[in-house]
């Protein structure tokens, strides 16, 4: 913890020094841009429209990891699947981000639907290759074994399939939760009226540097806290088990 | 291709297999078993001895229902509920052993108390551990422990003391004597180990090389847990030089 606290301080260090030097309204110091936040945060400004950005990022996150999961699991069970989907899943990875967004706008309309579907199906590919190889590596001697004791599809899915699949869900959630918390910035920067993605568009017209940062800062925070307090928990749980000396 | 039901209570099991056949590699089929035929009387405890490699565990997995492409007809006995000890404990690794045992259980019977047989097999002190902090021998305590749990009215035994030290393997050799006397499960297992085939089973099967067939069959007199040690010496002495002559006999045919 202490190495962190150290670099970080050196960051803004670092920060208010070149400030100082630059002494330019597009590089503003720490503590102006803190005490914008400050007032953004009294307003109530900054919280709503934190909240609007958190609210999609939690839908199309959680689309794209159910959707991503069958579809990458069936995938790596079943070849057939595999051969007819892969080309399909080789189109979706290699397709832009902004491509995506410009589609889902056009084809459903300026709203929240096309917004978060939009995310989700940036992230989908992801999630579906790195299930699909979880998928793959699930041990058939485990599955002989459930078959042997005749366990029901739930008792299989909870107890065999998800705990061999845990690793490969929270690799997929760390990388997931970055990637898609940056493209609901750029969809809500085209076509939504809220949103941090938002405010940074018209603070970008206005060149308004201390609430750029501010914003951007914040939500580094957020997501920041969501990675320790939610996702690392969650994976030291699941990964109860293996810490245990043999 | 094959037909396989389950036979009312102390029925026997019954198991043919005509053919058995592997794709190998190259696309050729490579035959594993051929023209077996065994049956085992409803409460008796069946072994099937053969060299590594001549397709015992393909057998058991028929046994088992899990393999279904082969070519023949089974039947197993009772409601036809089977408990299995693998050659692996093939334990889930993210549950408890109690979990473990326990996930084997029906629903509706997933809270019966299964201290008598916690007790019998010494797991009572480990049941809040996980699989990867027991040693082989406890976990495949544990594996025998979930075979037993579910009151198979079948069970299957696949080399399940291999790799075991000798007196870990003694031991648990006699604690599965205890519980399929007290139980009366037919039992079938398969092992190499002549001597352990012919402490535990009341009757033996013995393999050829592949294709698999059986070579012959012998009932023990004897009922089984009572052998002394000179005695499965002496009678498995006996088997090792039927198996040479009927060996002898097929090669010459």
């Amino acid at each position: 913890m202490l190495p962190r606290i150290f670099s970080l301080a050196t960051l803004i260090v670092v920060w208010a020094v070149a400030a100082a030097l630059a002494q330019s309204r597009l590089l503003p110091d720490p503590l102006t841009v803190g005490r914008a936040t400050l007032a953004e945060i009294r307003s109530g400004e900054l919280p709503f429209q934190m909240a609007c950005t958190l609210g999609r990022v939690i839908g199309s996150f959680a689309i794209a990891m159910l959707l991503g999961t069958i579809a990458g699991y069936a995938m790596g069970r079943s070849k057939a699947t595999d051969r007819f989907a892969d080309s399909w899943l080789i189109v979706l990875i290699n397709m832009p981000a902004l491509v995506v967004i410009i589609f889902a706008y056009i084809w459903i309309g300026l709203n929240e639907t096309a917004a978060i579907l939009a995310v989700a199906i940036n992230k989908l590919p992801n999630v579906v290759v790195v299930v699909r190889e979880g998928a793959r590596a699930l041990d058939p001697e485990i599955d002989e074994m459930a078959k042997a004791f005749q366990f029901t599809a739930f008792k299989r899915l909870r107890h065999v399939v998800i705990p061999q699949l845990a690793p490969y869900l929270a690799a997929s959630s760390r990388s997931g939760l970055s990637i898609v918390w940056k493209i609901v910035l750029v969809v809500e920067l085209i076509g939504r009226p809220n949103g941090v993605g938002f405010v940074l568009g018209s603070a970008f017209s206005l060149f308004d540097m201390a609430r750029i940062l501010s914003y951007a800062i914040c939500f580094i925070l957020l997501m920041l806290v969501i990675e320790s307090f939610l996702v690392q928990p969650l994976e030291r749980r699941a990964n109860r088990w293996r810490r245990r000396p043999a | 291709m094959n037909d396989a039901q389950t036979a009312g209570d102390a029925a026997p099991l019954e198991l043919r297999i005509d053919a058995k056949r592997f794709l190998s590699s190259d696309g050729t089929a490579v035959e594993v078993v051929r023209n077996l035929e065994l049956r085992l009387e409803a409460g008796s405890f069946g072994a099937l001895i053969g060299p590594s490699g001549c397709g015992k565990t393909t057998i058991l997995k028929i046994a088992a229902g899990l393999d279904a492409d082969f070519q023949g007809r089974l039947r197993t006995p009772g409601a036809g509920r089977l408990g299995i000890v693998f050659q692996e404990p093939r334990l889930l690794p993210w549950r408890t052993v109690e979990d473990n045992i326990r996930l084997a259980l029906p629903a509706d019977q997933a809270n019966v108390d299964l201290a008598d047989l916690f007790g019998t097999l010494g797991l009572g002190s480990h049941l809040a551990r996980y699989p990867g902090e027991l040693s082989l021998g406890l976990a495949r305590r544990a594996a025998i422990a979930r075979a037993f749990a579910i009151r198979p009215d079948f069970l299957l035994l696949d080399e399940p003391f291999v790799s075991l030290d000798e007196a870990v393997a003694i031991r648990l050799r006699n604690e599965l004597v205890a519980l399929t006397t007290a139980t009366r499960v037919t039992t079938l297992l398969v092992t190499h180990d002549l001597a352990e085939a012919v402490q535990l089973a009341d009757r033996l099967f013995f393999l050829s090389d592949r294709p698999a067939q059986i070579l012959f069959e012998k009932t023990l007199p004897p009922p089984r847990g009572t052998r002394s040690k000179d005695l499965v010496t002496e009678i498995s002495e006996e088997m090792r030089a039927q198996v040479a002559q009927a060996v002898a006999r097929s090669g010459q045919s």
